[in-house]
């Protein structure tokens, strides 16, 4: 076996222990954890099951590369608007108790 | 034979700091594994001889993604602790 | 019982995917070959810096685009003043005033390397981005408000560049098809105006994002 396919089934199961914990879990901030989770097992998952014969491949690298930088922009969208709603949340209660 | 005791120790890592960052009790600590899982993910990048998603891992998914993470923590709790 | 439905689901599905990427004959599209091949037209040396910024140059302009969206996004629900920062210890303070110009040269040492050996705008952004999180989070750099013209332009710059160059150079047939003899000088002058704004965009994502720190203590 060499450690491409290794890290492509090691990519598979990380891509399915956050799908669990997206459905399990319902706090926000771990949810945006399992979100990262999966991206990571399917960026593994690419580069590994390409470079499966040992052989280093040039352009499913490049596509990780992007990814992983679309997928940081992803993940502080998903924590503004967590933040957001966790204020918008506090915030309702005392302007209930004004009214 | 050494190298693949290695990759073995790497995926046994990789998943038990993932299962960690989903299942610990503290969110402060779950994001710590977080960033430790980030940076496992880097040498798994370095193992599958892709230097320059090794380089952008550490840098971005450990470093300014867990910095995102513990300042959204902070900010959250810290609203819950107010109150 | 609905965790015990999951895990088995869980489990099915990376027996089932596992076994499927064991069993996997050759691929039948390999585009090594074709990547070292075309690798000296590209006017850089290093495969995957060709394979970003010359091959599929396409989608690295759409991901800067992304990333812009990305950014307004934030912008548009993050309504807070940015609050006073607070000045960390004297010690922590020196030590980032000291990281920050090795940071900027490691930067620099990305970029330039970018061309033949594993590097580029990205690595160089990410570094740029870090030595703003560290000097905001020692107190020295306040959090972002509403952005004015320059750090606009900043921002949007590398997008612009990469966006102009591609229309100036349709008339080479395909879209971001460089001249031979030029691709090399192309690539550099892009990443580096890719290297600023990805520096300023990711660096803003935790800029914009943190100024409503401790506005509610």
């Amino acid at each position: 076996m060499t450690s491409g396919l290794l890290f492509a089934l090691v990519g598979v199961a990380l891509f399915a222990l956050g799908l669990a914990g997206l459905v399990l879990i319902g706090d926000v901030l771990r949810r945006i954890l399992a979100f990262n989770l999966m991206g990571s097992g399917a960026f593994l998952v690419l580069v590994g099951l390409a470079q499966r014969n040992g052989v280093p491949d040039a352009v499913p690298q490049a596509m990780v590369l992007t990814g992983i930088v679309v997928a940081v922009a992803a993940t502080a969208l998903a924590l503004a608007l967590a933040r957001r709603l966790d204020a918008q949340r506090e915030g309702a209660l005392p302007e209930d108790e004004d009214g | 034979m050494m190298v693949l005791v290695f990759d073995g120790l790497l995926a046994c890592a990789l998943l038990w700091s993932a299962w960690r960052a989903l299942a610990t009790p503290r969110l402060d600590r779950a994001i710590v594994f977080f960033i430790a899982f980030g940076l496992l993910m880097s040498l798994a990048w370095a193992r599958l001889s892709a230097p320059d998603i090794a380089l952008a891992e550490a840098a971005i998914g450990a470093g300014l993604t867990g910095a995102l993470l513990l300042d959204a923590y902070g900010a959250i709790s810290r609203r819950k602790g107010g109150k | 019982m609905k965790r015990l439905a999951v895990f088995c689901l869980a489990c099915a599905f990376v027996v089932l995917t596992g076994g499927a990427l064991i069993e996997l004959g050759p691929a039948a599209i390999d585009l090594r070959g074709q990547v070292a091949a075309q690798l000296a037209a590209s006017g850089v040396s290093h495969p995957v810096t060709a394979v970003l910024l010359n091959f599929r140059g396409y989608d690295t302009l759409l991901e800067v685009a992304v990333l812009l969206i990305a950014l307004l996004a934030i912008l548009a629900v993050t309504d807070k003043p940015p609050a006073a920062p607070v000045p960390a210890h004297p010690l922590l303070q020196a030590v980032a005033r000291g990281a920050t110009p090795a940071m900027i040269l490691v930067a620099v040492y990305l970029l330039w390397a970018g061309a033949h050996r594993p590097g580029g705008a990205f690595q160089a952004g990410a570094v740029l981005a870090a030595a703003a999180v560290l000097l905001h989070l020692v107190g020295l750099l306040p959090g972002w408000g509403a952005p004015g013209l320059r750090l606009r332009l900043g921002l949007t710059a590398g997008f612009a560049l990469f966006l102009a160059l591609a229309a100036a150079l349709l008339s080479q047939g395909a879209l971001l098809q460089y001249p031979p003899a030029a691709a090399g000088t192309l690539i550099l002058v892009i990443e580096a105006g890719l290297t600023v704004s990805l520096g300023l965009i990711l660096a803003g994502l935790f800029l914009f994002l943190s100024r409503d720190e401790g506005g509610e203590t």
